[in-house]
């Protein structure tokens, strides 16, 4: 609902119509922002970031690998927000996010795994060990592509979105396993040091790098996301446009999914 | 109530069986899920003769030695216990006396842990060569004693 006071809130955006416009405005400054942090990010993890004193050059890996877990487990926590959303508000646009993050968390996810393996090999010994953190790991990129599938295999959207926001919630206590399972369990892989209470572990020459290329991931990620939700809204419009044509084409009156996406 | 307030209550409860739930397996799993045993766990647990496990911890300073061809015989050691390890293959470059290792094999008839795998751990601190070297020379210096 359009605030009367002409004053903006937070909830003006939740209206798949408005969200469209706005978005549509800022898309471009976020792009913007995006290739400008990524940029300069890479370019300090190749050329000013210095080699690890035990590591060598090995540990540039982490400036891809790090921020590629962060995002993976960030994009599960919004969904698992939108699910929230979608369950007890029944909101069209939060049916939307958690829908659009999908693929894009699924993507980062095994951009980790890749570049975690990767960096196994040389470090570790080995491409891959089943400990908890790396098994925990692969079973949220199962689980993305669970997802997925899911969306993909009901053809409703609006039952679509009912169960696959149920198995996101279900999913989501694979969380605070991966955060805390090289704390609660020894694992092959080292435990969290870099944003830690007690201060970083992470020498500033290299934290800066991996911060900014955090932050990089996290304007990407914003961009895709955002750019996946509007390509969703147009689909769902679309889709409702077909389905009254062809119900005013045969006479049929079940007024069945009609508007499911414009509702609000 | 409201129809929100009742899907959102519902939704916490299940949550909150759901983390209980995970969280006994989680617990009772715990032997399972460990992806190694210490020297103490080994002795201490007497585990069986030709038991493939695996051994965590830190190579003993002065415990390298190195047999014909690419066979080496080291100790592993968690500072209170440390159990023998033969193995021959090549070894990940972080290893070296000092640093954390985690090796797959069976504990032999007289008492040396045959490995047929030896992995490199290493630990969350990243920094410059300098910086290491400073914290070195100013004594600061927690990690591994490698060099």
């Amino acid at each position: 609902m359009p605030s009367a006071t002409g004053k903006f809130s937070f909830w003006d955006l939740a209206n798949p119509t408005r969200f469209l416009s706005y978005s549509g405005k800022l898309l471009p400054w976020f792009i913007a922002a995006t290739v400008i942090t990524m940029t300069a990010g890479l370019y300090m993890a190749f050329f000013t970031a210095p080699p690890d004193y035990q590591q060598g050059e090995t540990v540039r890996i982490m400036f891809i690998h790090v921020p590629s877990a962060w995002l993976a487990m960030m994009a599960y926590s919004i969904m698992t927000l939108s699910s929230i959303g979608r369950l007890v508000w029944k909101h069209p646009l939060a049916d939307v996010s958690a829908k659009a993050a999908a693929p894009i968390g699924a993507i980062f996810t095994l951009c980790a795994l890749i570049t975690g393996s990767l960096w196994g090999k040389p470090m570790w010994g080995t491409w891959w060990v089943w400990d908890a953190r790396l098994t925990s790991f692969l079973l949220l990129f199962i689980v993305y592509l669970g997802l997925v599938a899911l969306w993909r295999t009901i053809e409703d959207p609006l039952k679509a979105g009912h169960a696959a926001a149920i198995m996101t919630l279900v999913g989501s206590v694979n969380i605070p396993i991966i955060k805390y399972s090289v704390v609660w369990w020894n694992t092959l892989h080292q435990p969290p040091g870099a944003l830690r209470i007690t201060g970083s572990s992470v020498d500033s020459s290299i934290l800066i790098p991996l911060l900014t290329m955090a932050v990089a991931f996290s304007l990407l990620f914003l961009v895709l996301h955002a750019m996946a939700m509007r390509n969703e809204i147009k689909r769902r419009r679309i889709r409702t446009l077909h389905l009254s044509q062809a119900q005013t084409a045969t006479g049929s009156v079940t007024s069945h999914t009609l508007s499911s996406a414009e509702q609000n | 109530m409201t129809r929100k307030q009742k899907r959102l209550s519902m939704i916490v409860a299940a949550g909150m069986v759901l983390a209980l739930a995970v969280g006994l397996i989680l617990w009772a799993l715990n032997d399972q899920i460990v992806f190694f045993n210490s020297p103490s766990d080994i002795t201490e647990q007497k585990v069986k003769v030709g038991q493939r496990i695996r051994l965590g911890g830190l190579v003993e300073d002065d415990s390298i030695v190195r047999g014909e061809g690419t066979t080496i015989v080291f100790s592993v050691t968690d500072n209170a216990n440390s159990i023998k390890v033969s193995y021959t293959g090549i070894l990940p470059d972080l290893f070296r006396e000092g640093q954390g290792v985690v090796t797959e094999g069976s504990l032999q008839a007289d008492g040396v842990f045959l490995a047929d795998t030896v992995l490199a751990k290493h630990d969350e601190n990243y920094m410059p060569r300098e910086v290491a070297d400073t914290l070195k020379e100013k004594g600061y210096w927690q990690g591994d004693k490698t060099k």
